[in-house]
């Protein structure tokens, strides 16, 4: 693909753009290195980036792991990567949709992939399946839940973003029904469903990671090359129609692709709310609102952030995630509404 | 100033065109030509068809019957970036992200004509492109603002970034529909004005105006009444008092000040 020189670097003086950047990069560092260290077994943050150093030595060498090592790359390192993953994830599906529907309130569960995601889990949790399948149940009625929304919202061969906002609710809706029905009839199996609708990367080993990555690197990928089709889109859809972007099929593969990647997050951590909505939020008050920066930031911010929102839940009583970054984001976006800068 | 040739291929034209909106007949049987380095003006009251015929000008909705020709080939055998870039639009009440500085809106004007599958950027961004946003900021004294962010923006400075950011591709034809809507007058008049100095650089102009007395500053006026065109022509011909009651139903006095025409409705009219 060819480079593309970014005209905001001559509009937005670098000077400006890059000590924010590299204080974010300074805070997702120290994010993950207190996140590995922290825990029952205390890890100075020397020898947390010592073993992280000879981990990556040993790919290299083969040679065996011992004592802290294999806490911080068997225990702690998977879930901090996990969190990595899912945090970037939904902040940048969470901000390409606020973009292609050009909706503050937009975020990545608005099409039913939280709440197919959830009726896949507590179908496999209900029906006893094995705890290595719920991910693929979870998965499958994620995305089918997002093609029924598709569906549902279809006019000819277009996708009017009220009538998808409308049917997603629906879905959202109807599948949740579903989902609790299925709960008061398998009432012994409730807490464990309700765990995984709160969120929780406490399960999250190498090969999940492994799994979800590449929904996540091609999903979020797609949406960063669509950036400059987003800020186009932000003129208004006819605006951007004259400016020779088709819409329709923007809008569709952003969705796909949002999608897509949110639905594999789902899959395997459970609906982790509010950092799909804030973090952009937050991005566009401080790097301004170009998805070319929009996007990426996103990433970095929001795997910060659920970093240290796991981190919090683990070492409070707060235990889940989810339960974390809901109290945390809750009244943070009131406030980002009060300063009345929220868009 | 270099004179402009009035041949066939220096024009947009409509050829019988018939558009639906729905299931309504918004167009029909429209014929018009729109020169370049003409600054036409389309009138007529509500529900006349003037923006759906704007949005078919652009190939925006497609026509049932009729066709399109811009600079003599049909609008639909343009590849679309081409077409961007040949043919600029200002929408009705044009959204601009609020946390945007105004410089990179008026770059996105720029971007048109440069995408893979419409939707990625395939030409690097270079110095050609940068001085054309430069140039559209200077054309429409909004350089001095440019680093500012929409947000912090009056009314009629937004009008003018969407105005530069329409200018920024360096179009052949430029459609505004109602650029000056909900401007005050003063600005209404700056925006005729900068329009005013671009048609006399060749563009080609066609607003879509309601104000009858910004409209008597065009060249040439197009007045549709129920999708068609009722009267076509020089402002004089076009300002009529009996062709004023035909489209809108007023009786209006019609008088020439300044070298201007002003159209002055009188009450008890059936509603203007």
């Amino acid at each position: 693909m060819t480079t593309i020189h970014d005209p905001h670097s001559t509009t937005h003086p670098p000077r400006r753009l890059l000590p924010r950047t590299l204080a974010l990069l300074a805070v997702l560092l120290a994010s993950i290195v207190l996140a590995v260290g922290l825990g029952s077994v205390f890890i100075p943050p020397a020898e947390v980036l010592g073993a992280l150093w000879r981990g990556v030595l040993s790919l290299g060498s083969g040679a065996e792991l011992s004592g802290n090592d294999i806490i911080v790359w068997q225990i702690r390192l998977p879930r901090v990567v996990m969190g990595l993953v899912v945090g970037a994830c939904l902040s940048v599906c969470g901000a390409a949709f606020q973009g292609v529907f050009r909706n503050p309130l937009a975020d990545p569960y608005l099409l039913g992939v939280a709440s197919g995601g959830a009726l896949g889990a507590t179908v496999g949790i209900v029906a006893g399946w094995p705890r290595s399948s719920i991910p693929l149940s979870a998965l499958a009625f994620a995305l089918a839940a997002v093609g029924a929304t598709l569906a549902l919202s279809r006019e000819g061969r277009r996708f009017p973003p009220t009538r998808l906002i409308l049917a997603g609710v629906v879905v959202g809706s109807v599948l949740s029904a579903f989902t609790t029905f299925l709960i008061l009839r398998g009432e012994d199996r409730a807490r464990q469903v309700l765990a995984y609708t709160l969120g929780d990367l406490g399960f999250s080993g190498w090969r999940d990671v492994l799994t979800i990555l590449p929904y996540a690197v091609i999903g979020c990928g797609v949406l960063m090359a669509l950036a400059r089709a987003l800020d186009t889109l932000q003129l208004g859809d006819l605006t951007a129609r004259s400016l020779g972007v088709p819409v329709e099929r923007l809008r569709l593969l952003v969705v796909i692709a949002a999608s897509a990647a949110t639905a594999a997050a789902v899959a395997y951590v459970g609906i982790i709310g509010f950092v799909g909505l804030v973090v952009p939020h937050l991005v566009r008050l401080v790097w301004g609102a170009g998805h070319r920066v929009l996007l990426p930031i996103s990433a970095l911010a929001g795997a910060a952030l659920l970093v240290l929102a796991d981190l919090l839940s683990r070492t409070t009583v707060l235990s889940q995630v989810g339960v974390v970054t809901t109290l945390l984001g809750g009244p943070f976006f009131l406030w980002l509404l009060a300063r009345g800068r929220s868009d | 100033m270099t004179p402009i040739q009035e041949t066939h291929s220096h024009t947009l034209e409509a050829h019988a065109l018939h558009v639906r909106a729905g299931t309504f007949a918004a167009v029909q049987e429209v014929s018009a030509t729109f020169p370049a380095g003409v600054f036409t003006a389309v009138i007529g009251p509500n529900g006349a068809g003037k923006s759906t015929l704007l949005r078919a000008l652009l190939g925006l909705s497609p026509p049932e019957h009729g066709e399109v020709r811009l600079l003599g080939r049909k609008l639909a055998d343009w590849p679309r970036s081409e077409r961007a870039r040949t043919l600029a639009y200002l929408a009705q009440g044009e959204g601009l992200p609020d946390t945007a500085q105004v410089r990179d809106v008026v770059a996105l004007g720029r971007g048109a004509g440069a995408w893979r599958w419409g939707l990625i950027p395939t030409r690097p961004w270079t110095d050609a492109d940068e001085s054309a946003v430069t140039d559209a900021l200077t054309r429409t004294d909004t350089l001095r603002f440019e680093h500012r962010r929409v947000s912090e923006l009056s009314g009629g400075e937004r009008q003018r970034v969407s105005l530069a950011r329409a200018l920024a591709s360096q179009p052949r034809f430029l459609l505004l529909d109602e650029p000056t809507n909900h401007l005050d007058l003063a600005y209404a008049l700056d925006v005729i004005r900068y329009v005013r100095c671009e048609v006399a650089g060749g563009l080609g102009v066609v607003a879509v105006l309601h104000d009858l007395n910004l409209a008597a500053r065009a060249d040439a006026l197009l007045l549709l009444h129920q999708g068609r065109v009722l009267a076509a022509g020089p402002p004089e011909e076009v300002l009529t008092p009996a062709l004023l009651h035909t489209a809108y139903g007023i009786h209006a006095q019609v008088i020439r000040h300044d070298g201007r025409l002003v159209v002055l409705p009188q009450d008890g009219g059936e509603g203007v």
